[in-house]
């Protein structure tokens, strides 16, 4: 066992600061254990919502000496023993006490998103899909909500278009339907217009903050930008619709 | 910290390059910026050169094809090897004479427009952002890609010319394995041919070209070919920044072999000698 200091934010949305606390840490903890032992000895008012401990519930995002992480995924062993570990809530969404944010607006988010609308049945009242159809799709279902990819993106975080751009997590939620073999609804229009696509400048912050490892940018984000290009931008084929009169 | 950063609830810092990280954020978009900054400036110097961009059978990727050649320049191509022939009296004197000027904005293009290279210049020279949670240039009304960028949606347009390209680089390396009508190979053959090969990595690992091969598909199961194609590409996708940077060096690196080999600066090693 040896000791730590750790430099926690306290407050509210009224203000508040850094306070620091010295611990005893053991191998093998994670910051989430470091912030229950501060809450333990020092800080039983210390606000920090967590849940299963084991990077799936994806409630204890926090920032990290800055960076967006799960702390309970967060191993102290990764950071110089001398070094203090600032820890904050995440920036993109209200502060409602300490490390605890609201993060209620993602839920609205979800609720502009129409659900799937699945093609009729077979005679015999199966749905039938085939693995391939659905290999891509699942990669998005690996999301644990963690919104760790809404805090980091720059168009939520910097500029605050929470009014045009619904954010990575919930690009890879319509793309999830978008992509998927039995659905019948056109989300392309939905998909450019409502939730923004064209916002996002695919610097690929979510997709490297993703605990889950989800490729948000290059499998979810680029794909449906490039479904809208098909709807919108590519010439030749609007022609081709026209033509064609789809 | 700036004057113009700022501390605010949740202790975070507002304002351009403002962060809590402690690790070494920078040393990529620093990379990014050097990186480009040094190709941009070596590929226009080149470029307008219009001289020793030829060292016979090699002909510098920056130059190819040429549509027009002129005669009496050093290092330029011979006439045969120009599309159209003798640069042209009518051209204006203002405009420099190179063939590289004709040819360059299609690959151009497509890098400039490509998914990697914008999340490059994005972060390295626009700043939006420079690093994850890292403060972004401030803008009063952030618009991304939907106003003065929304150019970029037409990257696929330059994939189009970028395939073209590949077929024409093959070309050039294939001219390579013959001198004065004999059959033989030299260093510069085989930096040819790696150029192209460079190049088709990262042209079919591209992001539009996915989409198109496949990616457009819901039903992958009712296309097994462009499935299959799209597999590969997706192996490539995987790679697209490898590819992107290994083919923009080795495209500045085949230049500068053959721009020395002209100017005799260097002797190729080869069978003909």
């Amino acid at each position: 066992m040896s000791k730590r200091t750790f430099r926690i934010w306290r407050g509210d949305a009224e203000g508040g600061e850094f306070e620091e606390y010295t611990v005893e840490v053991g191998p093998g903890m994670v910051v989430l254990d470091a912030i229950h032992r501060v809450q333990a000895e020092h800080a039983s008012d210390l606000a920090v919502r967590w849940n299963c401990k084991a990077g799936k519930c994806g409630s204890c995002s926090m920032e990290i000496d800055g960076m967006p992480k799960l702390g309970c995924m967060t191993r102290l062993g990764d950071y110089p023993e001398s070094h203090t570990i600032t820890i904050q809530p995440l920036k993109t969404f209200p502060l409602i006490k300490d490390l605890v944010t609201d993060v209620s607006w993602n839920f609205a988010q979800n609720k502009r998103i129409k659900p799937l609308q699945p093609k009729p049945r077979d005679a015999d009242g199966e749905h039938r899909m085939q693995q391939e159809d659905v290999d891509r799709i699942q990669e998005f279902r690996k999301c644990i909500e963690c919104y760790l990819c809404q805090d980091t993106c720059h168009v939520l975080r910097d500029h605050d278009r929470k009014d045009a751009f619904v954010g990575p997590r919930f690009m890879i939620r319509v793309g999830q339907l978008a992509m998927h073999p039995l659905d019948t609804e056109d989300r392309i229009p939905a998909i450019k217009e409502e939730l923004g696509s064209g916002y996002c400048n695919i610097t690929r912050c979510c997709t490297e903050v993703c605990p889950e490892h989800i490729n948000i940018t290059d499998n979810g984000i680029i794909p449906l930008k490039e479904r809208v290009v098909d709807r919108y931008y590519d010439p030749i084929k609007m022609l081709l619709r026209k033509v064609r009169g789809a | 910290m700036s004057e113009l950063v700022q501390i605010r609830v949740g202790g975070h810092q507002t304002g351009l390059g403002a962060t809590c990280r402690v690790d070494d954020w920078k040393t990529g978009p620093t990379a990014t910026f050097l990186g480009l900054s040094f190709f941009i400036v070596y590929a226009t110097w080149a470029g307008l050169q219009g001289a020793h961009y030829y060292a016979g059978p090699y002909l510098s990727p920056l130059y190819s094809p040429v549509v027009w050649t002129k005669l009496g320049v050093p290092g330029a191509a011979p006439l045969e090897h120009a599309l159209l022939g003798e640069w042209p009296a009518w051209w204006p004197a203002l405009i420099p004479a190179t063939p590289a000027a004709l040819i360059l904005i299609f690959p151009g293009s497509f890098r400039f427009t490509c998914y990697y290279y914008r999340k490059a210049y994005y972060r390295a020279f626009g700043m939006t952002p420079p690093g994850c949670a890292v403060g972004a240039l401030p803008q009063s009304q952030y618009k991304g890609e939907t106003a003065l960028l929304i150019f970029q949606n037409l990257h696929r347009y330059a994939l189009y010319f970028a395939i073209l390209f590949i077929f024409i680089l093959y070309y050039d390396a294939a001219l390579a394995f013959s001198k004065d009508g004999e059959f033989g190979f030299g260093v510069g053959t085989l930096v040819l041919l790696i150029n192209p090969t460079l190049l088709a990595g990262y042209t079919f690992g591209c992001h539009s070209w996915r989409h198109l091969i496949g990616g457009g598909l819901n039903l992958h199961s009712k296309s097994p070919l462009r499935h299959s194609l799209w597999k590969m590409a997706t192996v490539l996708n995987e790679r697209h920044m490898l590819f992107a940077w290994l083919s923009l060096f080795w495209v500045g690196f085949t230049d500068f072999y053959v721009r020395m080999v002209s100017m005799g600066v260097i002797t190729d090693l080869n069978t003909w000698s």
